[in-house]
């Protein structure tokens, strides 16, 4: 008989890591084009910089960590975590700002924890709070939703903006950067204005920022894709985009002047991509079920009061962090009664 | 069908539960019913492990050059839980040595190697007991004992210490198991289609032999066939009113004893108990038709239904096999290999054992004989790191949290994995199956098992030998007090007697010099001087050193 002799079972696996990993991209396509056709192909330009330094840089540490870089490459994980911090940043980021975020995603905060399945913070959000911190200004300067319809912003115009530091021509820069709605509200709310007041400018859509809103509703779609096809459960998009509509939901019941709507904050920012794409992210999230509900609920919970309350517009990567950090405690606590044991027992 | 009967019928149904988890895989199981069932021939030469069942190895009763008949009982059980070996067809003892053994280590075992002679005398069989509801149960149980029958589903547990719980335990449901969930095999349908009258009749005998008050059959839903003799065997019975067939969703693991009591009775067995502790005793069908042959025909477990298939085998099909005989036999019989097997398997895929090599014998456990193509059994390639998806802990009947399990075992963390329940898993394979990172995880749960069981085991025998220790030191202290009490007497009766005795007979020089050197020293302390102590500790040295050399 040929072969080595191995364990049961011996039929065929049923699944595979790089075919989770492509779905999940997959999804991922139809936020990509409406976020390009909002803001230009700053973001094409953006997402394909990124997957190529993060491959790249996947690639040579695990060389340099004398093991096989294909497989590590073939997961395809280094792709998810580049699409996904690409997305977050602003479509006219200089180019080497993305550069230094991906790697240190990929190197500082997933290699040198022991690559794929060994970090405890997710990379991508980690990569953006790194620039964030770092480069504060560059990173929340974004373009106003339908530059790219209206001035008719090139490929090359945004290759310009992104590689040259250039403004598209005729404009000057000051007419392509606006910061993000989340970050108008809260400026705005801040200088005493209300909702009704806010919600006069026309860069503001029906729910929440122009534009973003329909962003919002097409990563809700590919987030429903993956829930079809099983990559993800609902226990963590439910219980995370639950809890921040609850929160927003009460204080915007006690006032709703001061208080966005609920919609708003699900409309907004990353929260339907984070609730989906991110905080799903299976390495750093609990496994066990209820603990997923805890941990989906927390990270809710904590957007709105960063939202609210903290110091950035946006919330979704601190609060995710925050939550890879209690991960591990929850699950310790949530372990499900296993069969035969006595309820209330681990 | 009028509403009314419809809804009689609905109402009839019976309540089933669920278990957490499981997987629904192709079942495979066309494959193999193709072909009708056959009589394999008796193979030149029979190999009969001693040890096909779990417990105590048997011991052999006979002799190399003895002539056996087909029946004859050639090994006894050894202690209560274990199983007797009878000689499947007749012939001569040639061999009673080491031989390769469908078991995973893949190492040879002790076996009784039979040079058939191709007539098949059998040996005069035990009358039957036909009239076994007036006979003393602990007889019937004898019966089973002496026919050398074991659960027959895998689990290979001498059925004579299943059918006897104790007086402490009443038994209220029997659960017959019928399940057959591993895809693939089909020698159970078969059985139950076939000889559905002597699984009831096994079922009669189970019930008055525990005196339980229901007995529930369970069978998949893939068995219409199966299910429907059932059925008319047993409307033709008078068990009719306490036995119940039921049809139960195909869903893989749920021929687990634990999982079938689960879906039938909602009852969970304890973790650290067994059936018996809830009122339930399980039993297979297969094993259930050999109780009613024991019973009623006096005939041991000499053959049994294998199911020989693969897409790598020509012809598969189920084959009524004589306990002993080599595969590779079995296999020929099948027209042998389509194309090269990438694996060999005794079992289902799922939970079986792959074969070292084709020439291992076919033992009481065995249920079919796996011969699996590359395109059915590819390789899994490397395994990835784990990106702790939780498909494992979502397919896992015993609602572990494999990952988790995966990732102390991996570190040997043997209190960490038992933490996580690692006993509770039944290695039933969902896990890997699903796992997207093709990591052979009940691989590592049987490392961790087979660790822990080596570490608890070396911790007892540490503990035996601490104690072991401890006993020879008190002994060694107490020895030592004795003769330190005895030589005290002895110098004082010395010092006691009046001057000039010193020289009366003294039968022990060794004393004598002994208690002059007390003498001296009690002079020499008597003097005041310090150097008393050195002097009086080496007196006693060398006796202490001989007895530490005891």
């Amino acid at each position: 008989m040929p072969g080595t002799i191995i364990s049961s079972p011996h039929g065929a696996r049923v699944n595979r890591v790089d075919w989770i990993m492509l779905q999940v991209i997959a999804a991922l396509i139809p936020g990509i084009a409406v976020m390009i056709w909002f803001f230009g192909w700053g973001l094409l330009i953006n997402i394909a910089l990124a997957i190529v330094v993060a491959v790249a840089a996947e690639a040579l540490v695990m060389k340099l960590r004398g093991r096989p870089a294909w497989p590590a490459v073939r997961d395809l994980s280094a792709v998810v975590t580049a699409i996904l911090l690409a997305l977050a940043l602003p479509p006219s980021l200089p180019w080497w700002l993305t550069v230094l975020g991906v790697l240190f995603a990929i190197v500082i905060v997933k290699q040198l924890y022991g690559g794929l399945g060994y970090n405890p913070f997710n990379p991508a959000m980690a990569g953006y709070v790194f620039l964030l911190i770092s480069y504060p200004v560059a990173v929340t300067s974004w373009l106003p939703p339908l530059v790219a319809v209206e001035h008719h912003l090139t490929f090359i115009d945004s290759a310009r903006m992104i590689f040259l530091g250039l403004p598209p021509p005729g404009l000057a820069w000051d007419a392509v950067t606006m910061a993000t709605p989340l970050d108008t509200m809260r400026a705005a709310l801040g200088e005493g204005q209300t909702i009704d007041q806010i919600q006069r400018s026309p860069l503001w859509g029906e729910y929440g920022g122009l534009g973003w809103e329909w962003v919002a509703v097409a990563f809700l779609l590919g987030g429903l894709f993956l829930l079809w096809r099983r990559v993800i459960t609902w226990h963590i998009p439910v219980s995370m985009l639950g809890a921040l509509a609850l929160m927003a939901g009460l204080f915007w019941l006690i006032d709703p002047q001061t208080h966005p709507s609920p919609l708003f904050h699900l409309l907004s920012g990353a929260a339907i991509v984070g609730a989906f794409f991110i905080a799903t992210d299976p390495v750093t999230a609990c496994t066990t079920k209820r603990g997923q509900l805890i941990f989906g609920a927390c990270i809710g919970v904590l957007v709105f009061v960063i939202r609210t309350w903290g110091g950035y517009p946006d919330a979704v990567a601190f609060a995710v962090l925050l939550m890879n950090i209690g991960a591990p405690m929850i699950e310790h606590f949530t372990q499900p009664r296993a069969f035969g044991h006595e309820r209330g027992r681990g | 069908m009028s509403p009314v009967a419809l809804l009689n019928y609905k109402s009839r149904e019976r309540q089933l539960w669920r278990f957490h988890g499981g997987i629904h895989i192709p079942d495979e199981k066309a494959l193999s019913k193709e072909r009708p069932a056959a009589q394999a021939p008796i193979p030149r030469f029979l190999v009969l492990p001693l040890q096909q069942h779990i417990g105590a190895i048997a011991k052999p009763k006979v002799a190399v050059g003895d002539r056996v008949l087909a029946g004859q009982r050639i090994a006894d059980p050894v202690g209560y839980v274990s199983a007797a070996i009878h000689a499947s067809s007749s012939g001569v003892v040639v061999a009673i040595e080491d031989r390769p053994v469908a078991h995973p280590s893949g190492l040879p075992a002790p076996c009784i190697v039979i040079e058939t002679d191709g007539e098949d005398a059998a040996v005069e069989q035990l009358p039957p007991i036909v009239d076994y509801r007036h006979v003393e149960r602990a007889l019937l149980r004898e019966r089973i004992r002496e026919c050398g029958i074991v659960g027959l589903g895998g689990a290979t547990f001498p059925t004579s210490v299943k059918v006897n719980p104790g007086h402490d335990q009443p038994i209220e449901t029997l659960v017959i198991n019928g399940v057959e969930c591993e895809p693939y095999i089909t020698c159970d349908d078969l059985l139950m289609q076939t000889r559905a009258v002597d699984v009831i009749e096994g079922v009669r005998i189970l019930h008055h032999l525990l005196g339980v008050r229901a007995c529930l059959i369970g069978v998949e839903d893939n068995k219409p066939e199966a299910l429907a003799a059932l059925r008319m065997a047993l409307a033709d019975s008078d068990m009719a009113d306490c036995t119940e067939v039921v049809t139960i969703p195909t869903r893989y693991p749920s021929g687990g004893e634990r999982q079938l009591i689960r879906i039938l009775t909602g009852k969970e067995v304890p973790t650290d108990g067994i059936p018996a502790q809830i009122g339930v005793v399980c039993q297979n069908v297969s094993t259930t038709v050999a109780i009613a042959e024991a019973v009623l025909d006096g005939k041991p477990l000499i053959s049994r239904l294998v199911t020989v298939t693969g897409r790598a085998i020509s012809e598969p099909r189920n084959l009524l096999v004589r306990i002993g005989t080599p595969a590779n036999e079995l296999i020929d019989f099948c027209g042998g290999y389509r194309e090269a097997p990438r694996k060999l398997i005794s079992g289902g895929p799922m939970m079986g054992v792959q074969l070292a090599s084709d020439q291992v014998p076919v033992t009481k456990g065995v249920n079919c004989l796996l011969a699996l193509t590359a395109d059915e059994a590819p390789d899994p390639g490397p395994p990835l790191a784990c990106i702790r998806c939780g498909r494992c802990a979502e397919v896992c009947p015993a609602n572990l949290l494999p990952q988790q399990i995966y990732w102390h075992a991996r570190a040997k963390d043997l209190d960490k994995v038992q933490d996580y329940n690692l006993f509770d898993c039944i290695e039933c394979g969902c896990c890997a199956h699903v796992c997207p990172s093709h990591i052979p995880l009940v691989q590592y749960y049987r490392f961790a098992k087979t660790a822990s069981w080596a570490r608890d085991q070396e911790a007892r025998q540490a503990e035996h030998a601490r104690a072991r220790h401890a006993a020879k030191q008190a002994r060694l202290e107490r020895v030592e007090r004795e003769r330190q009490a005895k030589l005290r007497q002895k110098a004082e009766a010395v010092r006691d007697k009046p001057a000039g005795a010193g020289t009366a007979p003294c039968t022990e020089p060794k004393a004598a010099i002994e208690a002059a050197k007390q003498r001296a020293a009690a002079k020499r302390a008597a003097a005041g001087q310090d150097a008393a102590a050195p002097a009086q500790a080496g007196a006693v040295r060398p006796e202490k050193e001989r007895l530490t050399q005891d």
